[in-house]
């Protein structure tokens, strides 16, 4: 593949709190606050907690879900008396770290999250075209060792895009779990927070002009559709739980036949369908308000050129 | 209750209640009551009225552990006393609701027993939880379950305690027991949790049951967990915590805690470890619901107690 050069990240944004109750992000960006962490190398590092009021209140959102709503459609949207607090927040962001799409928009936005799905460590982005991120992926699952790590594949054009990460010319959301929401364990940040070391120091070697040879990156999982829990016709209410063998076992293969659900009067629900995929975000306490059980997605192996910053 | 040849007589315990919601996103709790409110058949027995309540429907349809104050909190004399009206906590409404249904609290119509069914973020397993020490009924059920479900096991912690005890919506009840399932986190609903407290619940009613036909139960030991301290996480001046479970610590509830062994990390990797006099046994290791309360975790130390003969007036 043809080798890439690409500007070097002069600033980049690590945002935590973007959902109140993600604990990792927020006592994460808190601590890189506190120790006053400004720059990484030559690059400018901006720690921003999107959401305090939700944070505040350790909720996930106050009125709408801060994290739906970067779409260009939303951002663009006249503000008025009856605007949710998050789309008024997320226009602010939008003019902290973008405008997105725009020559001034942030380098890197990393955007920091939980999940009570058991994830281990996903990066999630949009594109599989990014070298930046793509090498950040690779560097990210060659050093933590400790937890399996993926990478997740929303396959959106930009104007659709509908997450904070979206804000930046390059930008990924870190998610780990599992992990309670209100609740940080130790492990889980830790985790955390290697990543984000793993982030920055790529960063800092790519602005001093290292080279990132080319090669395959495996695990990454790209967006199929969701599945929705079984529920009564006339109260919605959930009639069943994740099955036994498929909670806990994020991207694990779910063939035609396997269990996915389990009644509560006892009976099991079998996947319908025709394609081997692989679950995951499996019984993540956010999503049912959504409607969905769990993701699938098909897995793929992506092969990346070699990179390099552009030298003026 | 009387006693003669070192038998203590308990009336028939005929009315019995199943409270799911006490905290509105307990999820097993509040699946169960509403399945057994819909369908109650499976808690159906002999000669007993078992009535399945969701305690707190409010937060139940937020999901949300409460509205305006802790359900579970809100079973004082103090509040039980306070004249009724719309200007009180939505919960103290409640409290004095479910005291005049259940209730009243300490008199001879209380109910006989109520299951109050709790969901927790930290690692207990099936843990029964017993408010007094004394109460022979409760010591004698919890010993048959310990004995049903073996070699699966299931903690008792006893509440018992002049400044930590609390009071519960279950403490309406002449003999109440809570019935606390984790790991889970609030909202979520796990299968196996959810089939756990199922099964603990079955074998209480089948005690109750036997209890009810006449069965003698012998005199029984019951090891329990009595409570003993709670601790904070390291905070700052603000108020903010500055330090996480350790890793070492975190997930191993009812596991002997050590002088010296490391209790919590701070954000930047320092280990700050345990300075008690003894060993001690936590539990409550990291409930979400607790950091507003100063609590990281519950020391606890082991005693054994002894419940006399029991059977039916």
């Amino acid at each position: 593949m043809e080798p890439v050069s690409l500007p070097a990240q002069s600033r980049v944004a690590l945002c935590g709190g973007t959902h109140g109750n993600e604990m990792s992000g927020v006592y994460l960006v808190r601590e890189l606050q506190r120790q006053k962490l400004e720059k990484v190398g030559s690059a400018t590092l901006t720690t921003v907690i999107s959401n305090p009021r939700a944070v505040q209140m350790c909720k996930r959102y106050t009125d709408v879900d801060l994290n739906r709503c970067f779409t260009d459609a939303i951002l663009s949207s006249p503000v008025t008396d009856a605007t949710p607090y998050e789309v008024r927040r997320a226009q602010e962001l939008n003019t902290l770290l973008g405008p997105k799409g725009s020559v001034g928009a942030m380098d890197l936005v990393c955007d920091l999250h939980n999940t009570t799905a058991n994830m281990g460590l996903s990066l999630i982005s949009y594109s599989d075209q990014d070298c930046v991120i793509l090498h950040i992926y690779r560097q990210i699952q060659r050093k933590i060792t400790s937890v399996p790590v993926r990478f997740i594949l929303l396959d959106l054009p930009l104007a659709d895009a509908y997450s904070q990460d979206s804000l930046g010319k390059h930008g990924f959301s870190i998610e780990v779990g599992p992990q309670p929401h209100g609740v940080v364990r130790a492990d889980i940040f830790n985790i955390m927070k290697e990543a984000v070391d793993q982030t920055l120091a790529w960063v800092q070697c790519f602005n001093s002009g290292s080279a990132f040879e080319g090669g395959e990156v495996d695990d990454v999982y790209t967006f199929v559709k969701s599945v929705d829990y079984p529920r009564d016709p006339e109260t919605n209410e959930i009639t069943a739980a994740i099955h036994p063998q498929l909670q806990d076992r994020d991207f694990c293969l779910l063939h035609p036949g396997d269990p996915m659900f389990l009644m509560f009067s006892g009976e099991i629900v079998k996947y319908e369908g025709v394609e081997v995929l692989h679950p995951y975000f499996v019984n993540e306490c956010a999503y049912y308000e959504k409607s969905i059980a769990f993701h699938l997605a098909r897995k793929m192996t992506l092969t990346i050129p070699p990179l390099q910053v552009k030298r003026d | 209750m009387t006693s003669s040849t070192n038998v203590s007589c308990f009336h028939e315990a005929r009315r019995v209640a199943i409270f799911g919601g006490t905290h509105g996103n307990e999820m097993s709790g509040v699946t169960l009551v509403n399945l057994w409110i819909q369908n109650g058949k499976e808690i159906q027995r002999k000669g007993v009225e078992t009535k399945p309540f969701i305690t707190n429907p409010r937060a139940v349809e937020k999901c949300t552990r409460y509205v305006d104050t802790d359900l579970n909190r809100a079973f004082t004399t103090e509040n039980l006393s306070a004249p009724s009206g719309d200007d009180l906590p939505y919960e103290v409404q409640r409290a004095q609701q479910i005291n005049e249904i259940f209730g009243p609290k300490g008199s001879p119509e209380a109910y006989d027993v109520i299951f109050d069914l709790h969901n927790t973020t930290s690692n207990m397993g099936c843990t029964l939880i017993l408010e007094s020490s004394k109460d022979y009924f409760n010591l004698q059920m919890m010993h048959y379950i310990k004995n049903a479900i073996a070699p699966d096991s299931c903690p008792v912690l006893l509440t018992e305690h002049p400044l930590l005890k609390y009071s519960t919506s279950r403490s309406v009840a002449k003999h109440p027991i809570g019935l606390e399932v984790g790991p889970q986190p609030q909202g979520v609903l796990r299968s196996n949790i959810f089939e756990s407290m199922r099964v603990v619940l079955k074998h209480a009613l089948d005690f109750i049951e036997l209890f009810n036909k006449g069965l003698e139960f012998p005199p029984c030991t019951v090891d329990v967990f009595r409570v003993s301290e709670k601790m904070d996480y390291p905070r700052d001046t603000n108020g903010n915590i500055i330090a996480m479970v350790h890793p070492n610590l975190q997930d191993c509830d009812w596991e002997p805690l050590n002088p010296g062994d490391p209790m919590f990390q701070t954000f930047d990797g320092t280990t700050i470890r345990y300075e008690g006099a003894g060993t001690v046994y936590p539990t409550f290791i990291n409930e979400a619901a607790y950091y507003e309360k100063q609590q990281a975790f519950v020391t606890t130390r082991r005693e054994t107690l002894a419940a006399g003969a029991i059977k039916k007036t």
